[in-house]
């Protein structure tokens, strides 16, 4: 698993230095094009998937500890703050569509919405994991395998929130 | 079930989760104010989310007790990439 996280992190890392090449040809433009995001979207998922990473490490915990319905509540929890993430995205998207500031528009917005479409992607599939997570938090006894997945799966999710913190940096905050 | 939760939670990780939030405000902060200089704010604003990623990774996925070359690779990732973030941002003035 952990050939995977480091793999999709160096990935990242590559298109974080694309991003920062294209926005150093044309830096006025990029200035500009930030100015019409609303901060705030990107500061309230950062928060929801930082809380949602806690409550993810209180499942494992518990896991280990053998109790499983507060594994299952904090799994549950993590999963509602990853569902909140995308439904804020999705009424970024929106506003931004409404407003026409489409991928098409210019670089700015091509890999803004390139960038946080593939980490959505990524945190679908987090949320997939958890499921996983979840359902196997039911049972009394985990097998080495089992304990492999959740240690493996739920490190994936604490993936999805640092590229999120990283992306929040760049492509927000970055003047 | 809550005195479960508070066991688990009376523990450095909930403090690491507190330090992010803050830090998370004070970068909005930082970034979306025009007092500071635009370099000096950016490279604060990089280096804060970079450090941001080492906690979680040594916190939220347990590099702390990892085996150390994992434990390197991951540092070399976030001491690297920061670096060459924030000189691509310097450089291109």
């Amino acid at each position: 698993m952990w050939v995977f996280i480091l793999g999709d992190m160096s990935v990242f890392a590559v298109l974080f230095g694309v991003f920062m090449t294209y926005r150093d040809k044309q830096p006025a433009l990029y200035a500009q094009q930030q100015l019409e995001l609303h901060r705030s979207f990107g500061a309230i998922n950062t928060l929801l998937l930082l809380t949602s990473s806690l409550a993810v490490v209180v499942g494992v915990r518990a896991i280990r500890r053998g109790l499983h319905r507060l594994a299952r509540a904090s799994i549950a929890a993590a999963m509602v703050c990853g569902c909140a993430f995308l439904v804020n995205k999705y009424l970024e998207w929106s506003s931004l569509l409404i407003h026409h500031h489409k991928p098409q528009g210019n670089d700015f917005f091509m890999y803004f919405f390139v960038l946080t479409g593939l980490h959505a992607f990524h945190l679908i599939l987090g949320m997939g994991v958890l499921v996983a997570v979840f359902a196997l938090a039911r049972k009394p006894k985990l097998t080495k395998g089992q304990v492999a997945f959740v240690e493996g799966g739920t490190c994936f999710w604490h993936m999805v929130d640092l590229l999120w913190v990283v992306l929040f940096a760049l492509l927000y905050l970055v003047h | 079930m809550a005195a479960q939760l508070g066991s688990i939670l009376r523990n450095r990780v909930t403090l690491v989760w507190l330090g992010l939030v803050v830090a998370t405000m004070a970068s909005w902060t930082i970034g979306t104010e025009h007092g500071l200089h635009a370099h000096l704010a950016t490279t604060i604003v990089l280096l804060v989310a970079f450090i941001k990623v080492r906690f979680i990774g040594m916190y939220f996925m347990e590099l702390r007790d990892a085996p150390t070359p994992l434990r390197a690779l991951f540092e070399g990732y976030c001491l690297v990439v920061a670096t060459v973030l924030i000189v691509m941002y310097l450089v291109a003035g």
